[in-house]
């Protein structure tokens, strides 16, 4: 047999694992996207939203009418306006029975809690003309005290940014696992340990700061709209945006269309959707509001804030006895979709892959005058790692131990698995020893130990570290029993159909609303080995509540668990009923039908064949079917996981420290990770590049910093830094597989797996590198002012010196000049 | 109002616009050339980028005046026809090849300032083609298999086989 011959009688390759090239990009290339800004409709009117420059005040008067009379405006409206019909942006999660809740008006009424938030609209035929009107739109503030600091927030007598509640706790969360039955008493194991450790740890804020802009488009169709939005969320939107306006669900289609990124940053439904729809209702015209960059990063939900109390306690020979969290988590003004619930997921994790016997987690969600937090890239689970793998460190400094031996002698062995934690989750499979060997190599680990020696001997003023940040999450978000248990306000399964178009091409429709992850690409895939169809004859559609209209959309690394699931479920039904009318078709018994490659066979009987896309045609002409079936093979299923998946990893560090000006720099970066079954090698690829990206972020570059005024001093590009190609190493990644066992794919879920694994390993590697020095914390993101400070100053390096950004300096926005006080808007260095 | 007359993407065209209108805003709104976007407001993103005479400049820093007499190139101009895969610039191609991108909002800014940059240095290192992209944020890719797109694209334009760091057995 020759070459060709055999490659010919070969069965067509597994698309599962192949490194397709995507089908998105053909579009995104060449510049033919449907971004919603993109969107003109006739007679559409422009949006621009007026905002607080101020924190904290009462409304005590607005004056639109110059505004009313400018060029091209068609009206203003107030809070005042739409306060009978705005109702409340929703919140899906009230973690404790008796959480406080405020209420979150789209648009203030009578008092601003935050810088950025919405106090007057301007609705005009062009968005310049909107714009410029905003400036003559005069609001008299009477100023109240703003609440920035957490610690200060919960202190006694502390003012409240909220008058007419209590205190400025929303909740108590408590987990505890003595209590639970998952574990033993938490207090009676720190009260026999041998060594405690403990540490206070702060995440900062950060900003999703997605590429492209929140934007939305309302068309009113008679009693119908239909809103274009740059949303991760369509499905949830749509039940949301129904509940809080009152207009029906069924006259409401949500489609998001092209979406520029989202990182968690648009599973939100935005004061600005509200206000659309409901100013879209009032006026009968098409509406768009598509805002600047520094309302998004002023306006949009923030991610993270926390400041984390961790105790761990161990005997002297390194082996973990218990873990006490308490965490403050910072809620911002409001609580907005899933505001009191991304630190309640997040105690769950903190554990991580060690095998305490005793956990307590507690947790105080706190309201401050700053703009509400939400989802951002792994919601709960990098706060979690980041404190559980730094305090690994610090346990490991208290009993002179190699931190990474102190991290094997209290993993989870693999051959443990199925293993319940402390926290009460079934951690499905993996080998931790495994993917830590492979980093190791992968980083050339022993070469630059040997090195950092060196350095620290000859007393380089470059110092060397290595950090290890050795993590696992909860992904396939998720059991809906489970949700209902956290008191969530939903389910988590996912949704898809699978019509057979009689030319044989499939179109397969997702409830998982993809925002650059690929989904059209991976779905293929899955549904071209299933039903043993070309790849190119797959068209996948999602994002349009008309066309998908169930789904529970994209976050939470749960697409390919969870959604790619239900594509597999109805996939195998479009099997099942194809091979009765194949049955038919062939005059033979189902049971003696054999299904390979797309194509029915009789077993036994040469050449008694018929492929899938002829029955699809078959049924579509419908003159010879089986009587007791319907004439079609199209399905829809919905899949509900189990269990969580749980990706896991080895994430290591190399970092160069100059001792003399306080610059870090990444040497090198090694990962491992495994997150089961890889269905595109090279989308996972580049979904753990990206997520690296922004875990390195947050311990290098970003933060959202408020003054003392509480105003937003990081509210641009200049000042808010996500980082450039410049800023960034190059990345070594590898991947064990051991397939999830919750889901017929194998897949574990890989969106957040770099941003939750790498923050710890970076600072653990700056503080390797200094620690002989005597510097035990260095606050986040590590500047070289901080860094420089903690090394010659000595303790974390304090906060950054806000006065001396750019948003003082002299870019200050329009939203805060001439209302700073002359302490801020002076700010110390002018 | 002032009147400009432009070449954008080998089209002429004549058009009254305000003298503040920004170049970006011209070719969206008044052109309808919606492939270059707007991502911040500063000039910090890169996602506006296009070519003025030959040379990448993000259009939201330039006003549609200043583009007076000049020829435009967007990201839609920059393929030989009608995007059909065969007639992709080679940048174009790269990116699709290697990975270099996700949501894609970027993705116009920074196919736009490659090229610039390949213009300037045919082959230049990954360091050379890290800093030259430092104007373009992408908040999706970690920018690494952008540098690998670059890369290709370099070896391809220069004749030369793919120089790139390749995704070994995925390549």
């Amino acid at each position: 047999m020759t070459v060709t011959e055999d490659a010919a009688t070969l069965a067509p390759a597994k698309e599962v694992g192949q490194p397709r090239r995507r089908k998105e990009d053909a579009r995104l290339i060449t510049g033919r996207t449907t971004w919603t800004d993109n969107m003109v409709l006739p007679g559409m009117l422009h949006l621009a939203v007026v905002r607080s420059p101020v924190a904290h005040a009462r409304i005590t008067g607005i004056d639109v009418s110059a505004a009313q009379q400018a060029p091209n405006v068609v009206a203003v409206f107030t809070g005042r306006d739409l306060a009978e019909e705005q109702g409340s942006i929703p919140c899906a999660w009230p973690v404790t029975p008796d959480m406080v809740n405020p209420g979150h008006p789209s648009i203030a009424v009578d008092q601003v809690n935050h810088v950025g938030e919405a106090v007057a609209i301007v609705v005009g035929r062009s968005k310049a003309a909107a714009t410029d009107a905003v400036e003559l739109v005069d609001v008299d503030y009477e100023i109240l005290p703003p609440v920035l600091d957490m610690e200060a927030a919960v202190a006694e007598g502390a003012d409240l940014v909220h008058d007419q509640l209590e205190s400025n706790t929303s909740y108590h969360f408590v987990f505890d696992a003595g209590e639970a039955g998952t574990g033993a008493d938490t207090e009676q194991a720190f009260a026999d340990a041998e060594v405690v450790v403990s540490r206070r740890l702060v995440q900062q804020r950060l900003i999703p700061a997605f590429m492209e802009p929140r934007s939305v488009v309302v068309q009113p169709q008679g009693d119908n709209f239909t809103m274009w939005s740059a949303t991760q969320i369509p499905h949830v939107l749509r039940v949301m945006l129904a509940m809080v306006t009152g207009v029906p669900e069924h006259k409401l289609r949500i489609i998001a269309p092209d979406v520029g990124g989202g990182f968690g940053g648009k599973l939100q439904v935005n004061p600005e959707e509200v206000l659309a729809l409901l100013l879209a209702r009032r006026l009968g015209k098409p509406v768009k509001w598509t805002e600047t960059r520094s309302e998004s990063l002023m306006a949009a939900h923030h991610g993270r804030g926390q400041v984390q109390f961790i105790d761990i306690a161990s005997d002297r020979e390194g082996n973990v006895k218990g873990l006490r969290v308490r965490l403050l988590a910072d809620m911002g003004a409001y609580l907005r979709l899933i505001t009191p619930g991304v630190p309640a997921l997040g105690a769950f994790m903190f554990p991580g892959i060690y095998k305490f016997p005793a956990y307590r987690f507690e947790c105080d969600g706190v309201f401050t005058n700053k703009v509400p937090t939400d989802a951002y890239r792994g919601a709960g689970r990098p706060e979690a790692t980041f404190a559980i793998e730094r305090i690994m460190d610090e346990l490991a400094v208290e009993l002179g131990m190699d931190p990474l031996e102190l991290r094997r002698k209290n993993w989870i062995q693999a051959e443990e698995f199925p293993f319940t934690t402390v926290a009460g989750l079934e951690y499905d499979s993996g080998d931790y020893e495994q993917a830590t060997q492979k980093a190791l190599e992968l980083l050339g680990y022993d070469e630059l130990r040997a090195e950092q020696q060196r350095r620290r001997e000859s007393g380089d003023p470059v110092q060397l570290g290595i950090g290890f940040s050795t993590f696992t999450e909860m992904c396939g978000l998720a059991p809906s029993r489970v949700l209902g248990s956290l008191s969530y306000g939903a389910g988590g399964w996912e949704s898809a159909s699978i019509r057979m178009l009689p030319t044989g091409k499939v179109e397969v429709v997702t409830g998982s609303t993809p925002h650059g992850q690929g989904h059209e690409t991976a779905w293929s895939q899955l549904v071209a080995d299933q039903l043993g169809v070309p790849f190119e004859d797959v068209e996948v559609l999602h994002g349009d509540t008309a066309v998908s209209p169930r789904g529970m959309d994209t976050y939470g690394s749960r697409s390919l668990v969870v959604g790619g699931t239900a594509v597999v479920k109805a996939a195998e039904k479009v099997v099942a009923k194809a091979r009765k009318v194949a049955a038919h078709l062939l005059e033979a018994s189902e049971d003696d039908l054999e299904f390979a490659d797309g194509k029915f066979s009789v077993r036994g009987t040469p050449g008694a064949t018929v492929g899938i896309q002829e029955i699809a045609l078959a049924v579509f002409a419908a003159h010879n079917y089986p009587e007791d079936v319907e004439p079609s093979i199209d399905a829809e299923a919905t899949f509900d996981p189990v269990n969580f998946s749980f990706p896991h990893g080895t994430h290591l560090c190399a970092m160069e420290v100059d001792t003399d000006t306080g610059m870090v720099k990444i040497r090198k970066y090694a990962c491992v990770d495994d997150v089961g079954t890889v269905v595109n090698p090279l989308i996972v690829e580049g979904q753990v590049h990206g997520g690296l990206a922004q875990g390195i972020a947050q311990a290098l570059y970003e933060e959202a910093v408020y003054d003392a005024d509480g105003n937003l001093t990081t509210g641009s590009f200049v000042d808010y830094l996500v980082p450039s190609a410049a800023d960034l190493p190059h990345f070594d990644t590898a991947n064990t597989v051991h397939a999830a066992p919750g889901n017929p794919i194998g897949a574990k879920g890989v969106g957040e797996a770099g941003c939750i694994a790498s923050t710890p390993a970076v600072v653990n590697a700056a503080l390797d590198a200094v620690r002989h020095l005597g510097v035990s914390d260095i606050l986040m993101p590590l500047t070289p002012e901080r860094v420089w400070r903690a090394i010659h100053q000595g303790g974390d390096g304090g906060d950054r010196a806000t006065a001396g950004t750019n948003a003082y300096g002299g870019a200050q926005t329009e939203s805060t000049a001439g209302v700073s006080t002359p302490a801020s808007s002076l700010g110390g260095d002018r | 109002m002032t009147s400009i007359n432009v070449r954008v993407d080998g089209m002429s065209y004549s058009d009254d616009v305000e003298p503040r209108t920004l170049l970006v805003h011209y070719l969206r709104e008044t052109l309808g050339k919606v492939g270059t976007v707007v991502g911040c407001d500063t000039s910090n993103c890169g996602a506006c980028t296009v070519h003025l005479d030959g040379e990448s400049v993000k259009s939201c820093t330039v006003f549609a005046v200043q583009a007076d007499g000049c020829e435009v190139t967007t990201i839609e101009g920059v393929s030989s026809s009608d995007g059909t895969d065969g007639a992709l610039h080679p940048v174009q191609k790269a990116f699709h090849e290697m990975h270099g991108l996700q949501c894609g909002f970027c993705t116009p800014g920074m196919i736009m300032a490659s090229i610039d940059l390949l213009k300037e240095n045919p082959s230049p290192s990954e360091t050379e083609i890290r800093e030259g992209i430092e104007g373009n944020l992408c908040r999706c890719t970690g920018y690494q298999n952008i540098v690998r797109a670059v890369q290709q694209a370099a070896g391809e334009m220069s004749g030369s086989p793919a120089g790139a760091d390749t995704l070994g057995a995925q390549a």
